[in-house]
């Protein structure tokens, strides 16, 4: 189990580091660079001419005249020992401001979604898998292409438009007015969690439509093996026998995706964000990619996956303490 | 019938007709080549023929947008803006009409907000003709021609409604299909292309090669896509014309869509590299090139045919959303994506709900694209063969 852990934290770190240099080159892809974005933003309007040479100080001001290899080393020396993510030059303030407490937020609606995912798609799976061939089963199978097929954020869309047609309700945000700039209670996390339901609803939904198919596969086949017939034989109540046997194994294939799942719901986050206003990571990496903040994406786009990659370390360690097998075979 | 097929005895009892036919049917089943099997299964899915058959529509409709489009992606119908949509009919209070048509409006004035409105007038018809007349176009550069599949006898006629300039939603949403399935089409081409080069050189050389290749294609995996797409396309130059960055953008999603493919070619690689026909055509003295290319490739060029169906609405789905947000596509440009940019804010959605009406043909798109993609999978899986003969 230890050896296990071990090897999966070095590969953890190999990976991560491969990220980091994917993330550099895609803040590095943009033409024209930091300085001269910098110098544009800040003197436009201002009928300040800007020289070549005033450019080229503030490059050297933030060290931009330096090869590639020392300024990638730069940035990630900073961020691993300083927890320093550069400068925001939109903002004209550090990342850290502007991402603050966005990564809490952006972490409780994944929370949220992750739960909302497996109490939904789990149990409705195993009922549709035990009653094959049912109405229940049936209807399962369109929402799951459903599903698929409909985007994320249409779906937001499409409940905002009966939201304020039908309830003539907005669902968009992610506090009540009262809470917007109040600072945190009690009061402002329960009003924080109410809104976050439709949200992780949004979120959850392809999520859980795949989960549905792989639940529901992984049942019909477990259903059929012998270890069933003969617990039935033993005389084993129907519910012991499909809690015992069958669904133990059907929760395997969840768990060894919730790397998936994470990936797929911070895939989505920004432009369901967008839709339903939500301040969190996802939206302003999409305001940091429209205004060519590269650093702030840089730093948001790092976060994503890192957690992406951290889920994906928890997942292998909780499938081989729920799985012996994994654990023999990987010793 | 035991003389054609030279297996069963002499004295069986005579066949009756029907019997025969099945006899025959069984013997062709056994001769079919493997396309003529995968076709015939893929027939007997119902839901999957359903998805060709819509996909079909949507891919024609959108070639010859030119034809089946009543008025250009640009043209603005400045009588009838914001407009909803009409919907031909047969009859109305007045009776019944063999030919479809639509009420005419007339302008009044909101009691509201005094703004001027388009209002349904049902007095007035206005026919629907077919194969009118309308605006010159010339398609794809070969044909110049001004025919179009339907149109009004008099006025414009609007099935999807306008928008805010007034221009036809329906007209923009056929020219949206053909950039939207495109540009999957192209980039699925290039994805394919890269994972069949990364994906075989990394199952066929395996060991070191085979192991870097793995790390690199899982790093460009545990990123998530859509905000990697969305990186790429921030750094296309503004200046860039819309052709630039079309070409662009199918490059982007093949550059980053290869992985999964090319995880499941080498996927296929390895295991039928160790199977028994491949050691036989091996010490039958086959050279590795034939090997791949007679032996290797047609083993599994139906599943490579079912990955690129199924990663087509994945391409179809990110162009839309990075359009959405505006970091893809750009208008003058017409595509699902850049449509549905309308219909962002609630406002607009509520005012004009018909502006989301692309939002189905995505839908509707991807799910063809679906059921097509697992027809063809149960089609071309071989242990399939006993269910499918049923």
């Amino acid at each position: 189990m230890l050896i296990l852990a071990v090897r999966r934290l070095i590969g953890v770190i190999v990976t991560l580091f491969l990220v980091s240099i994917m993330v550099f080159a895609i803040m590095e892809l943009p033409p024209g660079d930091y300085a001269e974005r910098y110098a544009f933003r800040k003197f436009s309007g201002t009928g300040v001419q800007v020289s070549e040479s005033d450019i080229q100080s503030i490059r050297i001001d933030f060290g931009l005249d330096r090869p590639v290899y020392e300024r990638y080393l730069d940035w990630i020396g900073g961020i691993v020992f300083e927890f320093d993510f550069g400068q925001a030059f939109a903002y004209e303030t550090s990342v850290n401001n502007v991402i603050g407490d966005r990564v809490f937020l952006t972490l409780a609606l994944l929370f949220v979604t992750l739960i909302l995912t497996y109490l939904l798609a789990i149990p409705i799976a195993i009922y549709a898998a035990v009653r094959r061939h049912s109405i229940a089963d049936y209807s399962l199978t369109v929402v799951s292409y459903l599903g698929l097929a409909l985007p994320n954020f249409m779906l937001a869309l499409i409940l905002l438009y009966v939201g304020v047609t039908v309830f003539d309700l907005d669902i968009g945000g992610l506090f009540s007015e009262e809470y917007e700039d109040a600072p945190w209670s009690l009061g402002k996390v329960l009003d924080l969690l109410a809104h976050l339901v439709i949200p992780a609803l949004v979120l959850a939904w392809s999520a859980t439509a795949l989960q549905l198919q792989t639940v529901r596969s992984t049942m019909l086949d477990e259903l059929n093996k012998l270890s069933v017939t003969a617990a039935r034989a033993r005389g084993l109540s129907e519910w012991r026998l499909l809690l015992k046997y069958p669904a133990r194994l059907a929760i395997n294939p969840v768990v060894s995706t919730i790397g998936f799942d994470v990936n797929r719901i911070f895939s989505e986050l920004p432009i369901v964000a967008l839709v339903l206003g939500l301040p969190e990571l996802g939206q302003l990496l999409v305001q940091s990619y429209l205004d060519l903040d590269m650093y702030v994406a840089g730093a948001i786009l790092l976060m994503l996956t890192f957690f992406i990659v951290l889920m994906n370390f928890v997942s292998d360690l909780l499938l081989a303490v729920l799985d012996p097998r994994v654990r023999a075979r990987e010793g | 019938m035991a003389s054609i097929n030279g297996t069963g005895p002499d004295h069986r009892p005579a066949l009756s007709r029907r019997e025969r036919r099945e006899e025959k049917k069984r013997l062709s089943y056994y001769t079919a080549s493997q396309w003529q099997l995968v076709w015939w299964r893929f027939r007997r899915h119902k839901a999957a023929m359903a998805g060709a058959v819509v996909l079909l529509a949507i891919a024609i409709s959108g070639i010859f947008a030119e034809f089946f489009a009543p008025y250009t992606p640009t043209e603005r119908d400045t009588s009838y803006v914001q407009g909803a949509p009409q919907i031909p009919m047969f009859w109305d209070q007045n009776g019944f009409s063999f030919q479809p048509f639509i009420h005419g409006t007339r302008t009044e004035r909101d009691p509201r907000t005094l703004r001027q409105v388009s209002v349904p007038d049902p007095d007035t018809r206005i026919y629907i003709r077919f194969f009118v007349r309308g605006e010159a176009y010339d398609w794809m550069g070969l044909v110049r021609s001004d025919l179009h599949l339907f149109g009004a006898a008099e006025g414009q006629v609007h099935l999807f409604g306008t928008d805010d300039l007034g221009r036809d939603v329906f007209s923009r949403t056929l020219y949206a299909s053909r950039t939207s399935l495109s540009i999957g089409f192209l980039g699925v081409m290039v994805a394919f292309f890269m994972a069949l080069m990364i994906g075989g050189i990394a199952g066929y050389s395996g060991g070191a090669v085979d192991y870097g290749i793995q790390r690199v294609t899982e790093v460009i995996r545990v990123i998530p896509i859509i905000p990697l797409y969305m990186g790429l396309a921030a750094a296309f130059p503004s200046d860039w014309t819309n052709t630039q960055v079309y070409f662009a953008m199918s490059m982007v999603f093949g550059l980053v869509g290869w992985p999964t493919l090319a995880r499941r070619i080498r996927g296929h690689l390895l295991t039928q590299r160790n199977e028994d026909y491949v050691l036989a055509a091996r010490l039958a003295g086959a050279k590795p090139r034939r090997i791949i290319s007679k032996h290797l490739l047609p083993s599994f060029t139906s599943y490579i045919i079912v990955d690129l169906v199924i990663s087509f609405p994945y391409m179809i789905l990110s162009e839309t959303a990075l359009s959405f947000i505006g970091l893809g596509l750009r208008p003058p440009t017409v595509s699902w994506g850049v449509m549905l940019q309308d219909a962002q804010n609630i406002r607009t959605i509520e005012q004009m709900p018909w502006l989301f009406l692309p939002a189905a043909f995505v839908v509707i798109a991807v799910l063809a694209f679906t059921v097509l993609g697992d027809g063809l999978r149960d089609a071309a899986d071989p242990y399939s063969v006993s269910k499918g003969r049923g």
